[in-house]
């Protein structure tokens, strides 16, 4: 593979709710089994790409948990390698990643040294699966000099928090709107882009004597005009898991098997760390509809239309309806939970009651396990 | 290589032929067992468990699924620059070659790669049993005795003492006497066929014994150093420990897990039992499907009913099937209104629409009786059952079959189809 990666991580969001007060985007679980980032990083390793970076900032406690060791995803090897910077103090510089572009300026020692001809840059936040080999040959075959990953943005989503995008018929980007109030187009970026790194580099140094600090306003529109930029339309499934309800659409697009089929048994596999847990048990009480349902979890009473993700436990005459359970919760007997993202390591405790009324609610209790 | 205090040895090179068809294609300790694990996950995480990062894993009969699973030991946390886990099968030598003749014989044929390591003690395990030990502890009491010979044992009804050997010990513990199979036993404590050897004592008795034909720890071994006048001490173990031999204990070791908590648990944080994952994502349950009183595997597809039954991984069980009391191991495909009651389908199986298997009246295996008994309808690894049959208790398949296999739609309980040597 010609490029090496980058994997931007460092976000939050204020659409994120109280879910990204525990952790940062790319490390929130999703689809039953995986973090968000598990995606861009199997993409990159089932591509061939060898070296990849992870530019992290915002509470990545668990991110780095996460990464603590690259084999789960095939890196640690001789050649290339997985690599999480996160902001450091240097003799001539003190800041945090002001911005995308910031982030890597501050590491472009790094870009300097690799050796691969490209770089493919890449959000932590998508959900997808991709060929960057087939990415990589357009940006060539197109001669182009920056390419941008565009998908239809889903239906249930909103637009406006997304970058919009019109080409003409070669593919060409004509216009760009970043966050437009009234979008042009259903045509959004992906926040993946291809660049040959010698070129990344001199954006980035120019950017940074300039004081711009960010990859779409500063680089993409700005030089809208003056650079070959190129939009790849990426046809299989995408989302973006960075507002509430986009990340519960998400996780519940996995309860339809086509969306199962093309991410669980088809073509390349994605990777996640693993935990060593027991199959999934079901007592006798347990009626389970139309959910998923993770290792590690023991259920007691009725789930359904709901995503279950590892080590949860629902005790008896319990009721889980059109929720997702993040990881290591514990809901005791006649609990009631219904249009709810249970945080992880939850405990809810018996005879209570979590109903999103308008809207998904996120349930935050922090209540301590061993008083039950 | 450095030095380790105590390496082990695990046997793993038997075929395990009371298990029948499911032993046909895999060494007895890559046979899967609870939803997710195979037998030889248990000692090698007891090992990992107890500190022992050193484990030589002695391999002969249908070795290419555990030699796939084990790898280079990722899963046990055994991929060490030093040490780890350490395939060996039986090799060609200058003047000769030889399999493995016994169990003793194995680990003779590889004292080189013991001495590697020059261990103050051997641990001798075999891939065969379902338990969590902490090697370590027992480690403690051999050190404690200054014993030449520690082995592992545990109590058993005095009623059932005459099927096991027996060992009978002193007030210390220290061992007086063996029976093997006594009709009237002396003691209840069983041998587990669980050693800890100081090193010298049993690198001597492995030499002096080496032109011993079919070498045995139990038969050769130990009685030599008995009559060496070595201390051997028995190490009392109470924990859970199953020996799954045969398939009716196959059976019930898997359905005991199901209970609402097993004596096994293998949900604690502790003493996790680790293995080699190939699917880690969620299972889909859906809204016409039914799971009760079981353990399914990841990945696993349900749009049928599932009841006191064990699933392995990226199992698919169609609309309107049915799986009763049965062990279903990783990808099987059951079809829309299949119906299995007490079976055992290996791996990579598949088994046609509305056909039915182990129903009807019980009968004796016109195969072999002892091995396919318990009522059990067992079916190899990647046989292919066709549409619309029937197939009885006690029966035995193995491989791609058609509707000509089975007179009439129906195999008879008691009957077998096997068809050998098939690739598939």
């Amino acid at each position: 593979m010609k490029a090496l990666g980058i994997i931007l991580a460092g976000g939050n969001s204020s659409r994120m709710g109280n879910l990204s007060d525990k952790r940062a985007i790319s490390a929130m679980p999703v689809g039953g089994s995986y973090r968000g980032i598990d995606f861009a990083l199997s993409n990159m390793t089932n591509s061939h790409v060898q070296t990849v970076a992870v530019l992290s900032q915002y509470n990545a406690r668990s991110l780095n948990e996460h990464l603590a060791s690259s084999k789960w995803w095939n890196f640690g090897r001789k050649q290339g390698g997985l690599y999480v910077f996160t902001p450091t103090v240097t003799t001539d510089n003190s800041w945090w990643y002001r911005g995308t572009a910031d982030a890597m300026w501050q590491n472009i020692d790094f870009l300097k040294k690799c050796h691969e001809p490209y770089v493919i840059i890449a959000s932590g936040d998508g959900i997808y699966k991709i060929d960057f080999n087939d990415v990589l040959d357009y940006h060539i075959r197109k001669q182009s000099d920056i390419t941008v990953v565009c998908a239809k943005a889903p239906e249930t989503d909103d637009i406006s928090r997304f970058g919009v995008i019109k080409m003409d018929s070669e593919g060409m980007v004509t216009s760009f709107e970043e966050k437009p109030m009234v979008a042009k187009s259903n045509v959004v970026s992906t926040g993946i882009y291809v660049i040959r790194r010698r070129s990344l580099i001199e954006l980035l140094e120019q950017c940074n004597q300039e004081g711009r600090y960010n990859f779409v306003t500063d680089i993409l529109i700005r030089y809208q005009g003056m650079k070959k930029i190129y939009g790849y339309m990426h046809d299989g499934y995408w989302s973006n898991i960075a507002s509430v309800d986009s990340y519960y659409n998400t996780n519940m697009d996995f309860l339809n098997p086509e969306i199962r089929k093309y991410f669980f048994r088809q073509g390349t596999k994605i990777y996640s760390k693993s935990f060593d847990l027991p199959p999934a048990k079901f007592n006798a009480p347990a009626d389970v509809k139309d959910s998923l349902i993770a290792s590690g979890c023991i259920i007691n009473s009725k789930v359904e239309h709901s995503v279950l993700f590892k080590n949860v436990f629902v005790g008896n005459n319990s009721v889980i309806k059109n929720s997702i359970i993040l990881p290591n919760v514990y809901i005791g007997d006649n609990v009631r939970v219904e249009n709810c993202i249970v945080e992880t390591h939850e405990t809810l405790m018996s005879d209570t009651e979590y109903i999103g009324e308008n809207g998904v609610k996120i349930v935050v209790e922090s209540k301590s396990r061993y008083g039950i | 290589m450095g030095k380790k205090e105590m390496i082990a040895m695990l046997l793993a090179g038997g075929q395990g032929s009371r298990l029948g068809v499911l032993t046909s294609d895999v060494a007895k300790p890559a046979v899967a067992f609870g939803g997710k694990y195979r037998i030889i996950d248990f000692p090698l995480s007891n090992c990992i468990n107890s500190g022992i990062d050193t484990v030589g894993v002695l391999t002969q009969y249908q070795p290419l699924r555990l030699n796939t699973h084990i790898g280079i030991g990722i899963p046990w946390d055994l991929d060490r620059n030093d040490g780890g886990v350490q395939v060996l099968p039986p090799y060609e030598k200058s003047d000769g070659s030889e399999w493995y003749t016994g169990t003793a014989n194995a680990i003779y044929q590889n004292i080189k790669y013991m001495e590697g390591y020059d261990p103050d003690y051997v641990l001798i395990l075999s891939g065969d049993h379902i338990y969590k030990m902490d090697y370590e502890a027992m480690l403690d009491q051999h050190k404690q005795n200054r014993a030449a010979v520690t082995i592992a044992a545990m109590p058993v009804p005095m009623e059932e003492a005459s099927r096991f050997g027996i060992v009978v010990t002193d007030d210390n513990g220290q061992i007086t006497e063996f029976e093997e199979k006594p009709a009237k036993p002396k003691s209840n404590l069983a041998s587990m066929g669980i050693y800890i050897f100081s090193w010298p004592v049993l690198r001597d008795a492995l030499i002096t014994l080496k032109d011993q034909s079919n070498c045995d720890f139990g038969k050769h071994i130990i009685p030599h150093c008995y009559n060496n006048g070595e201390r051997i001490f028995a190490y009392e173990f109470n924990g859970y420990w199953k020996d799954v031999g045969t398939l009716g204990s196959y059976w019930e070791a898997n359905m005991e897990l199901i209970d609402l908590i097993p004596e096994f648990n293998l949900y604690e944080e502790f003493w996790k039992i680790y293995t080699k994952q190939n699917r880690i994502e969620p299972q889909y349950i859906s809204n016409e499907a039914s799971v009760k009183k079981s353990i399914t595997g990841a990945g696993n597809e349900i749009y049928g009913k599932i009841e006191n039954s064990v699933l392995g991984a990226g199992v698919i069980v169609e609309e309107g099937a049915s799986v009763v009391d049965s062990i279903i191991m990783k990808n099987v495909v059951i079809k829309k209104g299949a119906h299995i009651e007490k079976a055992i389908i290996a791996e990579d199986c598949v088994i046609g629409e509305k056909t039915k298997v182990g129903v009807g009246e019980s009968a004796e295996s016109k195969l072999n009786p002892k091995v396919y008994a318990f009522d059990l309808a067992v079916i190899g690894e990647n046989s292919v059952i066709p549409d619309n049959v029937t197939i009885g208790k006690n029966t035995a398949i193995r491989g791609t079959t058609t509707k000509d296999d089975y007179p009439g739609g129906e195999l008879k309980s008691g009957g077998y189809i096997i068809k050998e040597g098939e690739e598939s």
